[in-house]
């Protein structure tokens, strides 16, 4: 049966963990770091030794910011990044909770406009990220500045050939 | 020259300024900009986070797009460019995933145009040199920090900027346009863009860290090319660490006085009229 560790380096498809000799320049360099349950290093020696579900259910992997500096900063190349993306790829796949829920909900909310215009539209992203996370209260002191600004638009912009943006959603959906 | 410009999401709402700007450059610096037909969004990190495919498809279908024109394609958003350049970079190294994402696409990618961002394209193309000797009004008394941010920058391998921990090109353009641009440590940290929603208050924590440096570098402004940055640091440092962000842009923009130059300045959700009139520069 393949190991966690085996099924993160293939979709990893690049420098295998095994490679990270834990000098620990990746949780040094990351920003978010000091916020995480576990450090960026600890995270792959948790998949070193099999730990999925403690992995998967981590906060960890949804405060990574993807700023890439890890990988950038990382003396063997291993992709820490892309490694993180793997992860919430695979909870969302078997259906773990997301632990930030609500940075889920978001991107949710930033995908549902694009598979509905082409293009997204601010507005009617907040208010379905509102809708989602029950976070009905947060900047709302901003956004009628934003609207006087010229900020807002009130028409969702549209790309014209929505069958192929669609169509993209459709054929890359997995599950 | 002449290029394909994909604005992306951003530069047609909150980074409107970005794109306004952009346009009055380009045409000032003899840089033609034909608008990617039918473009769609990039997926920027919502796609990524959640399904790899769908992140490399989506920008795929604008790189297609844009091929048809047969010119490089420049991306001035920062989050854009770094997907774009992400999506060209596993296309090239993955033959199986190419085929894949073809399939999904109903269309080849050749990956013969270059994506390259707007600090790169007035910096190699037009020069520093050509750029100051356009300036009408130099911008005495501004004390920019520049802020290069993450997705311009990382992974080098994937985007190819120059001096990736030590970024030099907005610096020299700001110097080149008479500001006092002042150095500082914080030119490539992160903002924390992609969880300003959904993680407030972490954000703050680090847009303040960031405000503060500048602060310390004896700033009175920060510099972004990116729509995400520029969005997050109006919005989050605490009241009492706001400071004027600008795109380099609009600066370039007053300081050629082209026509327009002062529009952008009254969207943005962090005055910088006050900055501005103090030094009597509108």
């Amino acid at each position: 049966m393949e190991t966690f560790l085996e099924a993160v380096n293939k979709k990893i498809h690049g420098v295998p963990l095994q490679a990270c000799y834990h000098c620990r320049k990746c949780s040094a360099g990351c920003p978010a770091a000091s916020y995480m349950e576990f450090n960026p290093n600890k995270v792959i020696k948790m998949i070193q030794n099999g730990q999925k579900d403690k992995v998967l259910s981590s906060s960890t992997i949804w405060l990574c910011l993807s700023c890439e500096t890890c990988i950038t900063r990382c003396p063997n190349q291993v992709d820490i990044a892309r490694m993180m993306d793997v992860l919430r790829q695979m909870a969302i796949e078997e259906g773990v909770a997301a632990r930030e829920a609500n940075v889920l909900k978001f991107h949710e909310a930033f995908l549902s406009s694009i598979k509905f215009g082409g293009r997204v539209h601010e507005m009617l992203m907040t208010v379905h990220y509102k809708l989602k996370s029950g976070d009905f209260f947060s900047d709302v002191d901003i956004a009628p500045s934003m609207f006087l600004k010229g900020k807002l638009a009130l028409l969702p912009p549209r790309t014209k050939d929505m069958k192929s943006v669609k169509n993209i959603f459709e054929k890359t959906k997995t599950k | 020259m002449k290029v394909s410009y994909y604005p992306g999401c951003s530069l047609h709402a909150m980074g409107k300024e970005y794109d306004q700007s952009m346009k009055a450059v380009s045409r000032a610096l003899n840089i033609e900009l034909k608008e990617v037909d039918d473009w769609s969004c990039c997926g920027a990190s919502a796609a990524h986070n959640t399904n790899f495919d769908l992140s490399i498809a989506l920008p795929a279908r604008n790189l297609i797009a844009a091929e048809k024109d047969a010119m490089d394609v420049m991306v001035p958003c920062a989050a854009c460019f770094n997907r774009f350049k992400m999506a060209e970079h596993h296309l090239k190294a993955d033959k199986d995933l190419k085929a894949r994402i073809e399939g999904v696409l109903g269309a080849k990618y050749q990956g013969g145009i270059a994506i390259r961002n707007p600090i790169d394209v007035i910096y190699n193309e037009i020069g520093i040199d050509a750029l100051a000797a356009k300036v009408v009004k130099p911008m005495a008394g501004l004390k920019p920090v520049s802020y290069y941010g993450c997705l311009l920058l990382r992974p080098p391998e994937v985007c190819q900027f120059e001096n990736y921990e030590n970024p030099f090109m907005l610096d020299k353009m700001m110097g080149a346009i008479g500001a006092d641009v002042k150095n500082w440590s914080y030119k490539t940290d992160c903002c924390g863009g992609s969880l300003s929603v959904s993680k407030t208050a972490i954000v703050v924590e680090m847009c303040d860290k960031l405000m503060g440096g500048a602060r310390e570098a004896g700033a009175n402004c920060v510099v972004t090319a990116c729509p995400m940055c520029m969005a997050n640091l109006e919005m989050r440092p605490s009241p009492n660490m706001k400071m004027p962000v600008f795109y380099f842009t609009e600066l370039l923009s007053l300081a050629l006085d082209l026509p327009g130059s002062k529009d952008t300045f009254k969207s943005h959700l962090t005055d910088v009229q006050p900055l501005l009139s103090q030094l009597r520069l509108v």
